[in-house]
């Protein structure tokens, strides 16, 4: 079946299986890598990316689903080369350690963000709470993120 | 894991989508968080997949005749942004918060997790609380199954092969009902051990339903009888815990066995009833 | 040219970074072959079970499928090693079953491969694996340890009679250590489970072999911790295939916390077979998968005994473990029960006599193996479950009890290295220190009254305390030979100065997480005086790394850290000749620093560029000297390192469910000297996280027919956001006396030191409210936590 799909501001068309996830389309068809898989059973968040600008879970939709929208992953959310505030604050936050899980958590609070300006540290845990980590133990990505927001909301404001 | 092949089409409209239920192995794909972790784990193979998430009819929230009409497509994150939900109904504002994750939310329909009957999702408590209607439409015609007659087992309902859910109808709560939902979730899968939802109407008629506990949702009348029409003091809220949860079929994991189950269902029916006041 | 020196202990900000938050990471799945193919297995859906046909036929005229191996074809191949020898207690050797590929004849645990299916695509091959049809005969199944050494339990392997592979034992003999708790005043006996766990590193494992038959040689690229480890093993002990003729290449690894450490048994069929297809096949695992086949942790089954005399000083520990290892013998999972536990009972005491008794099991269960911490995480919960409980028993404060019985601070230079009973010598220590800075941290005495306020309002509030010691930096090799490696257990690394004095530095470590490309950078940045950025950090290529052991046992900083620094001593020394003789100077009258090799006294100096360039243009320059500034070195320590600190959890427990919140977690540990201080923190942060999950929410569980009921995560809890509180951490430094970076590790302090607080915590809370339990089993589940509260004597 075609689909047609904007992703990162480019339109592709493939034919695809019905059955091909749109983890697997973005991974192996337009080689987007950075959107991880990290279990079957949409849990853990490894593969969130923006579906109309809203935050899903790649790998529990089908790409044949995603025919006519609009998709963000991690390798489309710095714009004109500069970072996110998000992907800037992970760096000076140490928000990561072995990196797997941290596109999909950034992306869910890309979305996060955007619906609570200024988040408290509770907000963000339960935000971020389909996502799963094993290195950081959660603590710097908390700290990441609400930095993040507080610049972000800063820049609104100036 | 990759699913079965299957055939995928897209339905238009919900007439469309009931031509397409052609028997056999036929599924409806709304946001796909129930159906597509069970294919992919091959547990469900259907042969045939209609999508019917781009068909507006069976989107958004409105008010009509003192009901709240939730159109079976509506997204979890729609309903608990919703002003009429938000108004009418904030136990379901409540219960948004806990279903799932951000991800799940944002996808995920009321339809499709009603049609699914997961003995541990959120919405079968609260829409048996607040006896709503599930509208059905198939090639019968339309159908409407009052909440309490529409969970028949584990993952079972009254939908037959070819009918589809159009939208959940709720009678608006006369102002000043209190009501609550509370939720003891299981660490891993965030599914409901408990799930309480209480509603209390002007006059203390009172309405308690639970999932999580048993192998179906089920409205509590026993403990109902207890407290509609009393006060809720101490002395009624101990003789609804004492005839509470009088079930069978009571469900147990690693986190939780059927005693302790019922125990904490007790718990936060107390609790539930302590926010009702 | 600036100097960076002083860089060693600046929290700087990784330079792997970039890449992660872009999602241009290059983790093993995202790499896609020329040609590639896609491996997907027929697994043992039984714990036991005979394997009476297995019908390719069907599958093998699929769609897309381009070979089906079964075990058959395996059968004549080696299994995947043990890379550690234990003796039984009369010097005879360990019970060492073969770990086949795939099975032949009889599968011993949910999981076991029985067919490999090579398709042209994912989807194919998966499909194919399902139309594979294996006739088993089921088989009684023994999955807990305890019931697997009693008389009559089913057989995992007939060579190990009553399923025992080893029976080990270490320190004082009973006698004396039962004559020394005997003549107590006051006994404290525990037994408990410390529970089986599953890794969970996010990133599934990820395999893809790959053969080039015009150079004859194989690749493989594999989710590992140690590539050369691993070539080492499929090639010397599994495949018989030439060594120089094997590339091995470990690229970003998403997590790993030791269950990337061993050689799977995919990794070499994946090898393997791309020469038979002369195809490159890839295999990703499935979380399921991962769930049933990466190697397992602890598993522990444990009685304890413990005495104090009047001044509740400890008279003596006796200690007895069944060790679980699964259905066979993982690479090291040997020297985790023994090695790696029994010398840590110890602890941070001057407990006169110890003995400790382990029966090392099979069972039809995934095998076990070192998961971050490996044995000492349970000798640690052994003892401060101890500690804890016994302060409750005699009336006396936890703490207090701790600082009686600490050994005096040392510091392995004007005071002598503390020789343990469980044959260790402490480097340095100060163990007063760091629980002293916990209580002040807590706010000791205002908690405790804050404690008794709490139970009026439903809740009970406690304390829980964890002081521990874990030995680190493996290994001298001759000290792990003579207890039974198989390998040894230095590092490597290179140092080559470019020409233009760039620095580029192979090591034989391998970072999944831990930052070595700016901590390592950050070491040679410094001692060179040079800037960051002009070094780069390579690993985890066979090809490119001379050799290597690869990263585990929190060894990184201290071993291969330390193989950098005595190459950059190495370059300096050349550096020296090569600047004396352009500066007509003696070699002794060189100095350098920041950078800088000046002539003693005077301000004749040339920059590192200067001579780096000199040392590649030899023009001017001494005779008999080689050209160019590259050195290697191998670094064999001399003893390991010994971290240590104070855990300190405050939770609370709801009374009428059983919940337990963790409200707070405080955390002092000391790691010797700290390169770079924020990624120590973030070490020490996901640690106890892992620690934490254990005591409240994880736990691998096997029904009677060895299934595994929890294989997935909506079923086995690993912590997520909202289970965890902000960690407030502090360090103290005592260096490492035997190393030249002062550093003793830091991966796993945090998986050591937190679970006994975290149970100690629940306890204590329990106790406060009059409910005297001695233990509850892990993970402190609600409903546990509620038993425990109807069964303990509420007063």
């Amino acid at each position: 079946m075609q689909i047609h799909v904007k992703v990162n501001e480019v339109d592709y068309v493939h034919e695809v299986e019905p059955r091909l996830l749109l983890v697997h389309y973005l991974r192996d068809v337009l080689r987007l890598t950075g959107t991880h898989i990290g279990c079957e059973t949409s849990v853990c968040g490894a593969c969130t990316v923006h579906i109309n600008k809203k935050a899903a879970k790649s790998c529990t939709l089908l790409a044949v689903q995603a025919d006519g929208c609009e998709i963000t992953t991690i390798e489309g959310l710095a714009s004109n080369g500069d970072l996110h505030p998000l992907q800037e604050s992970f760096r000076e936050n140490h928000g990561l350690q072995c990196g797997f899980c941290t596109p999909g958590i950034i992306m869910t609070a890309a979305d996060f963000i955007q619906q609570i300006p200024d988040p408290s540290e509770e907000d963000i845990r339960h935000a971020i709470k389909g996502n799963l980590c094993r290195c950081t133990g959660y603590h710097n990505i908390i700290t990441s993120i609400k930095q993040a927001a507080t610049k972000m909301k800063e820049e609104v404001t100036v | 894991m990759i699913p079965v092949a299957f055939e995928y089409r897209k339905a238009q409209t919900v007439e469309d989508a009931i031509g397409l239920l052609s028997g056999g192995e036929t599924k409806l794909l709304a946001g796909g968080y129930s159906l597509l972790p069970s294919m992919k784990l091959r547990l469900n193979q259907p042969s045939k997949l209609i999508d019917i998430s781009n068909i507006p009819s069976l989107k958004g929230i409105k008010e009509e005749n003192g009901n709240v009409i939730i159109n079976a497509g509506t997204t979890h994150y729609e309903i608990g942004h919703h002003e009429i939900i938000k108004k009418h109904l904030p136990f379901f504002v409540d219960a948004v918060h806990v279903i799932g994750d951000v991800q799940v939310r944002n996808r995920g329909t009321i339809g499709g997790s009603l049609a699914h009957a997961d003995p541990a999702a959120d919405w079968p408590a609260l829409v048996l609380a607040a006896e709503a209607i599930i509208e059905v439409m198939g090639r019968g015609g339309i159908r409407s199954i009052p909440a309490n007659e529409f969970f028949t087992g584990l993952f079972s309902t009254q939908i037959k092969e070819d009918e589809i859910i159009t939208a959940i109808r709720v009678p608006i709560p006369r102002e000043s009902s209190k009501m609550a939902y509370l939720k003891f979730s299981h660490p891993a899968s965030r599914f409901a051990i408990v799930g309480c939802a209480v509603i209390r109407f002007p006059g203390d008629k009172t309405n308690i339903a639970f999932t999580g506990i048993a192998d179906t949702p089920f409205r509590d009348y026993a403990a109902e009888q207890a407290v509609s029409g009393k006060s809720l003091d101490l002395a009624s809220i101990e003789s609804a815990l004492s005839v509470a949860v009088n079930v069978e079929n009571l469900l147990s994991d690693n986190f939780a066995s059927q005693s302790y189950r019922k125990h904490l269902a007790k718990v936060y029916l107390k609790r539930a009833l302590q926010l009702v006041v | 040219m600036s100097t960076t020196n002083g860089i060693i202990g600046q929290s700087v900000k990784r330079v792997e970074d970039k890449r992660f938050i872009t999602g241009k990471g290059k983790y093993t799945d995202d790499i896609i072959l020329h040609g590639q193919t896609y491996a997907s297995f027929v697994r043992s859906p039984y714990a036991h079970a005979s394997i009476v046909s297995v019908d390719i036929a069907a599958a093998k005229a699929m769609a897309g499928v381009l070979a089906i191996y079964t075990g058959k074809d395996v059968a004549d191949i080696n299994g995947v090693p043990c890379g550690w020898l234990v003796n039984f207690k009369d010097g005879s050797p360990m019970m060492e079953p073969k770990h086949p590929l795939m099975v032949a004849d009889k599968a011993r645990h949910t999981g076991d491969a029985v067919a490999m299916v090579i398709a042209e695509t994912r989807e194919q091959a998966i499909d194919a694996a399902e139309a594979v049809e294996v006739i088993y005969e089921e088989l009684p199944v023994t999955v807990n340890a305890y019931e697997a050494i009693q008389p009559g339990a089913p057989l995992v392997h007939d060579v190990a009679p009553g399923n025992i592979c080893f029976e080990w034992e270490l320190g004082d003999s009973k006698e004396e250590v039962d004559a020394a708790i005997a003549a107590s005043a006051h006994i404290t006996t525990l037994e408990f489970v410390n529970q089986r766990l599953v890794p969970n590193a996010i990133e599934p494992r990820s395999y893809i072999g790959s053969y080039d038959a015009a150079n004859e040689k194989y690749t493989l690229y594999t989710s590992t911790q140690n590539p050369h480890l691993i070539r080492l093993l499929m090639c010397a002990f599994v495949l018989g295939i030439p060594e120089h003729k094997v590339r091995v290449v470990g690229p970003d690894v998403g997590g790993a916390f030791g269950s990337k450490v061993y050689h799977y048994t995919e990794e070499a069929l994946v090898t393997w077979a791309s020469k038979k297809l002369n195809r490159p096949i890839k295999w990703t695992a499935e979380r399921h998968e991962s769930f049933l086949l990466d190697a397992h942790g602890r598993d522990h089954i444990t009685k304890a005994r413990i005495g104090f005399d009047k001044d509740q000083k400890i008279t003596g520990l006796r200690v007895e473990t069944i060790a679980n290892l699964g259905a066979y013998l993982s690479t090291f999972s040997t020297c985790v029960p023994t090695y790696l536990y029994g010398t840590l009972l110890q602890g941070q005491y001057t407990t006169p006599v110890i003995n400790v008794d382990v029966t090392a099991v099979f069972t039809n269960t995934t095998p076990v193996d070192a998961y971050r911490g490996a044995g000492r995480p349970e000798a640690t919960y052994v003892l401060e479950r101890l500690m804890d409980l016994a302060a409750h028993e005699m009336g006396i404060d936890p703490a207090a009890l701790r600082f009686k019985n600490f050994i005096p601070p040392f510091d392995g230079v004007n005071q002598a290295g503390y020789l343990t009973r469980v044959a260790l010598q402490y480097d340095s220590g100060n163990y007063h220190g760091t629980l002293s800075k916990g209580l002040e941290m807590l706010g000791y005495t205002q908690f405790r009254e804050e404690q008794q306020k709490s139970s009026q309002n439903g809740k009970l509030l406690g304390v829980g305390f964890s002081t521990y010691i874990e030995a680190c930096g493996l290994a001298p090799s001759s000290i792990a030979g003579a207890l039974g490696a198989r390998a040894g257990l230095y590092e490597v690394g290179q140092v080559r100065v470019q020409p233009t004095g760039k620095v580029s530095v192979f090591t034989g470590s391998h970072s999944h997480g831990q930052g070595h490309e700016t901590s390592f950078a950050q070491i040679v940045a410094d001692k060179l005086g040079i800037e960051m950025q002009d070094v780069e950090i390579i690993h985890g290529d066979s090809d490119s790394v001379a050799f290597g052991m690869g990263t585990y046992g929190s060894r990184s900083l201290a071993v291969g850290g330390s193989a950098i620094v005595k190459c950059i001593d190495k370059i300096v020394e050349k550096g020296k000749k090569i600047a004396a003789h352009k500066m007509e100077a003696s070699e002794g009258d060189i100095d350098f620093a920041n950078g800088k090799f000046t002539v003693k006294g005077t301000d004749k100096s040339l920059s590192f560029g200067d001579i780096a360039l000199t040392a590649y243009i030899p023009h001017v320059y001494p005779k008999d000297l080689e050209p160019g500034l590259d050195f290697s070195s191998f670094y064999d320590p001399t003893n390991f390192t010994y971290p240590f600190g104070c855990h300190i959890a405050v939770g609370e427990v709801d009374r009428e469910t059983g919940e337990v919140a963790l409200k707070r977690f405080i955390a002092v540990d000391d790691v010797g000297n700290i390169v770079n201080p924020m990624i120590v923190e973030g070490q020490i942060h996901g640690g106890v996280a892992q620690g934490i999950g254990q005591a409240l929410y994880e736990g691998a569980e096997y029904d009677a027919n060895g299934q595994l009921t929890n294989g997935s995560y909506m079923d086995y809890c690993i912590p997520r956001a909202d289970d965890l509180p902000m960690f407030e951490t502090a360090t103290q430094v005592t260096p490492c006396p035997h190393n030249p970076l002062g550093v003793k590790g830091a991966g796993e302090a945090g998986a050591i030191g937190s679970t006994p607080a975290v149970v100690n915590a629940v306890i204590d809370a329990l106790w406060s409210g009059g409910y005297n339990v001695k233990d509850i089993r892990m993970p402190l589940t609600s409903e546990r936590v509620w038993n425990a509260m109807q069964l303990g004597s509420a007063t």
